[in-house]
């Protein structure tokens, strides 16, 4: 979180170390409670999200910079390393690496002319990108087009980072989520997050102050694709077989940056919030309308958008938030929250 | 020592479309000094402030800094050269505390968080907002809110500060303290040209008065010479 810098330097971050360290040891042994594959399958897909949303996070949430076309970075992780590992035998280890660099390149290509657009022009321009690499793929033969790409199935374990139970695949996205969240939190301590959010704020007061514009956003979406490729390679491990729909599909740029969204932008909790909510929705709606219910999601992404644009700008978190002082000023001896929201109130 | 002055502008003309906001505008400003830009509405301060810190490409002239060409330079490459400035419209960080907002200035010279939050500490200190360094910047008062532009402007370290109306709207009292605020900074060896329509806060502490009129120069003198300046009395009330 980004509150608590000033007056507060010491005591409350022992305490959040603390309650990190619990949460990931929480983390650690659920799986070992919860036995069950559906129930194991569940959670991974919940990191998943979560992992996704995190990553999307560093340029939509901090540099403020809305792209509604991630699914292009997850894609590419996919494909590279599934394509490293079917034609030369690469081990995934070193084919999601390259996928992640892929991606970042791809972020800087597609950056330098997309971030001349502004706002909601910048969120349409990554939009067309997604749809037109998506089209490109289904008809690229050399990628199998439209028939998508199956992983091996004889090779197992950890160098090949394919696993005949669930409960391998737990660990390794836990990891990747740290491993997200980590980069997230050194951003947001370092002089890079302090000028993402001075240009969300106000980019031509940050430029007057030395921040190129350019530089700083090319970092985050670099980033922010990396990671979001790393997310992608392990969908494939995980579910073995990829294809344009399942990992270019605009529904996944949508996802991606609605778990952000509906958790509460800008800051470190709200991607996973919004993971462990949407996904929870998700799942508990694909069993109650069976394979039947198709494009339910969609219905019930459209539903969140507009639950969270009406109610809550700023995210679950930031309910809690308004929620929190709401209490503190009517319980005395309370302490009014100290969580900020992204929605701004208005000046005296 | 340098002998070329801080800056030094030369024919500078900007115009939008055909409206033109400057035109063959010359001045040099030496270091140290307090420079007072005044003039009617619509005169072309803002313009050539914008100009000046990279905001604008001028349409024709040139601007030297310390010696060097920087016509058409960008925001960030004047900053990084020394040329720090104020807005019209106050544009804080909102989403960050006021402390936070000086150590992005203080980040152009020094990247490590502690060591920019060290600084921005005593600038916060230099424009009296220590008090208010923890809270968010869109809870200051609005005359707050300036000064903590000024605070974020000197983080960066600059030789030259562009102020743009950083008095208007405030009570007398605090136009003095403003004018004590431009004065300690000049202290600090650092020139100012201060854009100020609150002639009280401008005219007791400007070493010079330029004055723009439909985007030309019309005069340029001490405050003494300016005030008695027939064309100056001429823009300001009029035939």
């Amino acid at each position: 979180m980004t509150t608590g810098t000033t007056s507060s330097r010491k005591a409350p971050i022992s305490r959040k170390a603390m309650g990190t360290a619990a949460l990931l040891a929480l983390a650690a042994v659920l799986p070992l409670a919860i036995t069950e594959p559906s129930q194991q399958n569940f959670l991974i897909l919940i990191l998943m999200g979560a992992q996704m949303g995190v990553a999307w996070n560093i340029v939509g949430g901090y540099a403020g910079q809305v792209s509604l076309g991630h699914a292009v970075f997850y894609g590419i992780g996919a494909y590279t390393s599934t394509m490293l590992l079917t034609t030369l035998g690469l081990t995934p280890w070193i084919g999601a690496l390259a996928g992640g660099l892929l991606a970042a390149i791809f972020a800087i290509a597609m950056g330098w002319p997309c971030f001349r657009l502004k706002g909601h022009y910048f969120a349409m321009a990554t939009i067309a990108v997604a749809e037109i690499v998506q089209i490109l793929v289904t008809n690229s033969d050399a990628l199998e087009g439209a028939v998508g790409l199956y992983l091996p199935m004889d090779r197992n374990g950890w160098g090949w980072l394919i696993f005949l139970s669930k409960l391998p695949y737990y660990y390794v996205i836990l990891g990747l989520l740290v491993l997200t969240v980590l980069v997230s939190w050194l951003i947001e301590r370092s002089h890079i997050g302090y000028y993402f959010r001075a240009i969300k704020d106000e980019p031509e007061a940050a430029r007057a102050l030395g921040v190129s514009l350019t530089r700083y956003k090319l970092i985050a979406l670099s980033v922010s694709a990396f990671l979001t490729a790393l997310g992608g390679s392990f969908y494939a491990q995980k579910e073995m077989f990829i294809d344009p729909g399942s990992v270019f599909a605009g529904t996944i740029s949508i996802k991606i940056a609605l778990i952000a969204i509906l958790g509460g932008v800008g800051r470190l909790t709200g991607p996973v919030l919004g993971a462990v909510i949407l996904i929870t929705i998700e799942e508990y709606s694909r069993t109650l309308f069976g394979s039947t219910g198709s494009g339910t999601d969609m219905i019930i992404y459209a539903a969140m958008i507009i639950l969270v644009a009406v109610f809550s700008p700023s995210g679950v978190l930031g309910l809690l938030g308004d929620l929190h002082r709401h209490l503190g000023r009517h319980l005395p001896g309370t302490k009014p929250a100290e969580v900020k929201t992204e929605k701004m109130e208005i000046r005296p | 020592m340098n002998t070329a002055p801080l800056l030094a502008v030369d024919g500078l003309g900007k115009a939008f479309d055909g409206l033109i906001a400057n035109r063959d505008i010359s001045f040099v400003v030496h270091h140290g000094e307090i420079i007072g830009l005044i003039g009617p509405n619509g005169a072309g301060k803002t313009t050539l402030f914008n100009c000046l810190a990279g905001f604008h490409t001028p349409t024709t002239g040139r601007i030297a800094f310390e010696g060097h060409d920087i016509t058409g330079s960008t925001p960030e490459a004047a900053a990084a050269l020394g040329i720090a400035r104020t807005f019209q419209i106050v544009r804080v960080f909102q989403s960050m505390t006021a402390l936070e907002n000086v150590m992005v200035g203080a980040m152009l010279r020094n990247k490590r968080v502690a060591e920019a939050r060290d600084r921005a500490e005593e600038e916060l200190a230099f424009v009296g907002l220590s008090h208010r360094a923890g809270t968010p910047a869109s809870d200051l008062t609005v005359s707050e809110q300036k000064r903590l532009e000024v605070a974020r402007a000197l983080a960066t370290e600059p030789k030259l500060i562009l102020l743009d109306e950083v008095m208007a709207g405030l009570n007398p009292t605090e136009v003095r303290e403003a004018s004590a605020l431009v004065h300690r900074i000049h202290q600090r060896g650092i020139a100012s040209i201060i854009v100020e329509h609150v002639m009280e806060g401008i005219m007791p502490i400007a070493h010079r008065m330029l004055v723009l009129d439909y985007g030309a120069k019309i005069a340029d003198g001490t405050p003494a010479e300016i005030a008695e300046n027939p064309a100056v009395i001429a823009a300001y009330l009029g035939e």
